[in-house]
């Protein structure tokens, strides 16, 4: 059988979830529309614009390019459970005080796949960290200062390592 | 935009899957990591009426050495493939060229096996595949078949996998010494689509090429061998004024198309830049071999 609607179960920010969606609803509708959580921004809605990236069992996606029926049992962390955690904190001080953002549209999108660069806790060059960050737009910055936030950050991390 | 409707069925097994692409025949379609998928669901440029969700097989995952090849499962996703130690040691052209498949989110969930699958003309994987002269081993109801990556890539997303078919592994042979490899891709944005790209193998010896194979991407309908190119280099003396004479009849092996990424006349001499960084490359890493 093929469903029209399906049941899910799965965390969402550390909390358990349940409920029924359309089999087509993508997981940032979801999110959005059914649980409120509007963090996550809808750009492009087809893979481009990264605005949409959420964590999904570890690792950062496209939350435009998951079903929500596909996180049926999977543990979601989205910008809202991502800033409680105080996993990035230091990151989005860095955004404040480098002006990363002026709309702050791409802003959560950026942080959530920054977030993914930083747990990799490796030393990396400006232009790699321009390369890992190039699947998420910013229309406002020019991204000098969403680098330069991520750099800082990352030197500091890696600073307070050494101390 | 939002997807039209259809319906959702996550199979348990493989033999599921299979029985579930034989009842619903073309309405249905294969749900991998969907990163081509969804985005064609949701500009509406495709209306499946039931998506068939894989990703729950196990036996699709993976990668291991198998005698003279490597299997790679269809659904091993690309970050899996770009941390491999097996791919890194035994196939250098792959370890190279994933780094240009789309952006970090995008690799953490597409597919090696959905991407060969689709065949899309702008991919880096088919292109290696068909470099690297792999084999595809689909499965349909009547069972398991093989299919040589010079047989498998027919035209714009057509493949030789019947609709009924999934794919399940790909096979590549393993290095072997004295073979050398290239990518190279240009795009606007890394990561996008590519305007022009091109895969390399080859053998060299005594300033020679033995054997070279170029498989150009981006451009065409499908990815395709240079094959004038290729037959010109072959033993041959290798020089730069070789190279750029062969590099001339490119324009009858390649007929580019136009889209959004370029017009057919910038996009053939994209390659031909390609061609010329490209052998030069792989008879530099050639000498180091």
């Amino acid at each position: 059988m093929a469903y029209d609607f399906l049941d899910i179960k799965l965390i969402v920010n550390g909390e358990q979830v349940s409920a029924r969606v359309p089999a087509r609803m993508h997981l940032v509708d979801f999110l959005r529309m059914e649980l409120e959580l509007t963090g996550s921004h809808l750009g492009c809605e087809h893979g481009i614009c990264g605005a949409c990236s959420v964590r999904v069992d570890g690792v950062v996606v496209r939350g435009c390019l998951v079903l929500a029926a596909q996180c049926d049992g999977s543990d979601v962390l989205t910008i809202e459970g991502l800033s409680e955690s105080k996993e990035v904190v230091d990151l989005q001080n860095t955004f404040v005080e480098r002006n990363a953002m002026q709309c702050g549209f791409c802003t959560p999108g950026m942080l959530m796949t920054a977030a993914e660069l930083l747990a990799k806790n490796d030393k990396m060059a400006r232009n790699e960290i321009r390369e890992f960050m190039s699947g998420n737009f910013c229309r406002c910055t020019g991204y000098h200062a969403i680098i330069d936030a991520i750099e800082i950050t990352m030197e500091a991390r890696r600073e307070e390592e050494r101390s | 935009m939002k997807a039209a409707k259809f319906k959702y069925i996550r199979p348990s097994s493989l033999d599921e899957a299979i029985n579930l692409l034989s009842d619903f025949g073309e309405e249905a379609r294969i749900l991998a990591g969907g990163q081509s998928l969804l985005p064609t669901l949701n500009m509406r440029l495709s209306q499946p009426k039931v998506l068939i969700d894989i990703n729950r097989l196990d036996e699709l995952q993976g990668i291991s050495h198998e005698g003279k090849h490597i299997r790679i499962g269809a659904l091993t996703r690309h970050v899996d493939i770009a941390e491999s130690d097996l791919i890194t040691e035994n196939i250098p052209l792959i370890s190279e060229a994933i780094e240009y498949v789309a952006h970090v989110a995008v690799r953490n969930r597409g597919t090696f096996g959905g991407s060969v699958a689709l065949a899309d003309p702008a991919a880096e994987m088919p292109a290696c595949t068909l470099a690297l002269q792999g084999t595809l081993v689909v499965e349909g109801p009547n069972g398991r078949r093989q299919i040589r990556a010079d047989d498998f890539f027919h035209d714009l997303y057509e493949t030789a996998r019947a609709p009924e078919e999934i794919l399940v592994e790909v096979q590549l042979p393993i290095r072997r010494s004295g073979e050398s490899f290239a990518f190279m891709e240009l795009s606007r944005r890394k990561g996008d689509y590519a305007m022009a790209g091109l895969a390399c193998k080859a053998t060299f010896q005594d300033n020679r090429f033995l054997s070279v194979r170029l498989v150009y991407f981006g451009t065409e309908l499908k990815p395709t061998l240079g094959e004038n190119v290729m037959s010109q280099l072959e033993g041959r003396e290798w020089s730069e004024t070789l190279a750029e004479k062969v590099i001339a009849s490119l324009e009858d092996d390649l007929d580019p198309v136009d889209n959004l990424q370029g017009s057919a006349a910038m996009k053939l001499h994209l390659q031909k830049v390609l061609t010329k960084r490209t052998l030069a490359e792989v008879v530099q890493r050639l000498g180091n071999v």
